[in-house]
């Protein structure tokens, strides 16, 4: 071990050294929701960006039209997010450019979504990701993901920050759970339906108005990406500021 | 007595363990990145090390829009940890036209910040002249800025700086403001200021402008008077800062204004002399 003078330091008891380092992440705030109709989706997000007890920004916009009638938000570390979708919009630019301008599907940009993070999972990309759009029958659809590339195809998502204020209200509203039809003793649950796209957006706008009473990463506004077949339209209303 | 004469003047190693020869044939790194072939054998495996802290750092800059244009200050020192060791550092960068970059953080960082700018300059300009392309407007220098600072950070070698970039739209008339910082965290709004600022300067400014879209009421004299009195404000209470600092004032007319070695005017220090240990009176 040692090359010039004969020692028992390989057998010295080392303290551990307290290792203090640069951290490359932080937590800005702020939170998305995805909600799949019958033939329309929808993707919310609060405009509010924050590190610690700052708010850096009261419009940032962190949900964004891809291309190709897909809508993306990668919530969390906000140059994650930013790096992430920059990546795919260019990929998606190329995939054009390849294949003589064809439509990516959402189902192959979800599976190719799973790539780009996977691909750094030993330095993940800090987000969670949401995409929202039609499918190949018309149908809404809504993928979500975590950091690292697992994801799944699902009715309705909520990410980020108040993710858990918002998603067990989501459960009830949307998938009905623990919903029974009255006069049956709890027994018979309440049939699934899919909801009109206004009421979606009232329950987007509920979601959003409870989670920046009781959350302070979110507020200021709130910015909805509708897809339907007619394309993409934004709508945005303000949220509290305090 | 140990009679080894390797151990001749040696503490007792039962009560203080042997010692470690490592520790006085540890070369600094910088050394053994130099003779990295050479040394390999000899040498502690001390690893390539980047900047973990910064050294020499400027404190806020702060920044508004008002409605025909941005306006940035920052002050002048250099501080070395709680010294205030350089009293002359130009936190303002000058970039292409109509485009100035505030930089605070590590002052070593800046200047390489400010190389690589030059660099962008210089490069940009031949395309500007020769291919008729697009002039080298804030936004095209904030996205140049925010993609080498994420990737400074993604090879954990970051640029320890938070840096405001101010100038116009690529119409040429819309103020543009926006942040980047050492972890590539970007936004934009119509006030903002890194760093001690941000806690103490931003609710000043927001005052002065409530909603971000209500910088088109603002004028020029609200809006400089707004950053001159922060400045001051500043300069009370933030421990790293200086009374002497520039200030940038860029318009959509084409105006250009560069101002140095500006003070912090109006300070009121009347209520000092009561208090013990405030004034210069010792008690």
């Amino acid at each position: 071990m040692n090359s010039t003078v004969a020692s028992e330091y390989s057998s010295e008891v080392h303290s551990t050294p307290i290792e203090h380092r640069f951290n490359p992440y932080s937590d800005n705030g702020g939170t998305v929701l995805g909600i799949a109709g019958e033939d329309f989706a929808v993707l919310a997000g609060d405009t509010r960006q924050v590190v610690g007890y700052s708010i850096n920004s009261r419009y940032e916009p962190k949900i964004f039209n891809v291309g190709d009638d897909i809508v993306m938000t990668a919530n969390g570390f906000a140059a994650d997010g930013a790096a992430l979708i920059d990546k795919f919009k260019n990929q998606l630019k190329w995939y054009k450019f390849d294949h003589n301008g064809k439509k990516l599907s959402i189902k192959s940009a979800a599976r190719y979504i799973q790539h780009l993070l996977y691909g750094k999972r030993f330095f993940p990309y800090y987000v969670s990701t949401l995409i929202a759009g039609l499918d190949e029958e018309g149908k809404g659809a809504v993928y979500s993901y975590d950091p690292v590339g697992s994801y799944e195809k699902e009715q309705c998502r909520a990410g980020g920050a108040a993710a858990s204020l918002i998603m067990p209200f989501l459960d009830n509203q949307v998938n009905f759970k623990n919903q029974y039809v009255p006069g049956t003793d709890g027994k018979e649950k309440r049939p699934l339906r899919y909801l009109s796209l206004d009421e979606v957006l009232q329950l987007v706008k509920d979601a959003f108005s409870s989670a920046t009473e009781r959350h302070i990463q979110v507020g200021d506004g709130l910015e909805i990406f509708i897809v339907t077949k007619e394309g993409v339209r934004v709508e945005y209303y303000p949220l509290k500021r305090d | 007595m140990n009679h080894d004469p390797f151990k001749w003047g040696r503490p007792n190693d039962a009560t203080y363990g042997a010692y470690n020869h490592h520790i006085a044939q540890a070369t600094p790194y910088a050394y053994e990145e130099q003779h990295a072939s050479s040394t390999s054998t000899t040498t502690s495996s001390f690893p390539k090390m980047n900047t973990q802290n910064p050294i020499i750092t400027g404190t806020s800059v702060i920044s508004l829009k008002f409605k025909d244009g941005v306006i940035l200050a920052a002050d002048n020192l250099g501080s070395y940890g709680s010294l205030a060791r350089f009293t002359n550092i130009e936190r303002l960068i000058r970039v292409g036209k109509e485009t100035i970059v505030g930089i605070s953080g590590d002052i070593s960082d800046l200047q390489q910040i400010e190389r690589i700018l030059e660099e962008l300059e210089t490069t940009q300009e031949v395309y500007d002249n020769f291919d008729g392309g697009d002039d080298l407007k804030a936004p095209h220098v904030h996205e140049y800025l925010s993609r080498v600072m994420y990737n400074r950070r993604s090879n954990m070698n970051p640029l320890w700086n938070a840096i405001v970039v101010g100038g116009f739209d690529k119409d040429g008339k819309t103020p543009f403001l926006k942040y980047v910082d050492l972890l590539g965290v970007t936004y934009g709004s119509s006030t903002i200021a890194t760093g001690f600022g941000a806690h103490l300067a931003v609710p000043l400014l927001r005052q002065l402008i409530p909603e971000d879209k209500d910088y088109v009421n603002i004028t020029e004299e609200q809006a400089r008077e707004c950053i001159l009195n922060a400045m001051t404000v500043l300069f009370y209470r933030d421990a790293r800062s200086l009374d002497k600092f520039s200030l940038v004032t860029v318009k959509n007319d084409g105006e250009f204004k560069f101002e140095k070695e500006l003070r912090c005017e109006g300070q009121r220090w009347k209520f000092a002399k009561d208090i013990r240990g405030y004034g210069s009176a010792q008690q």
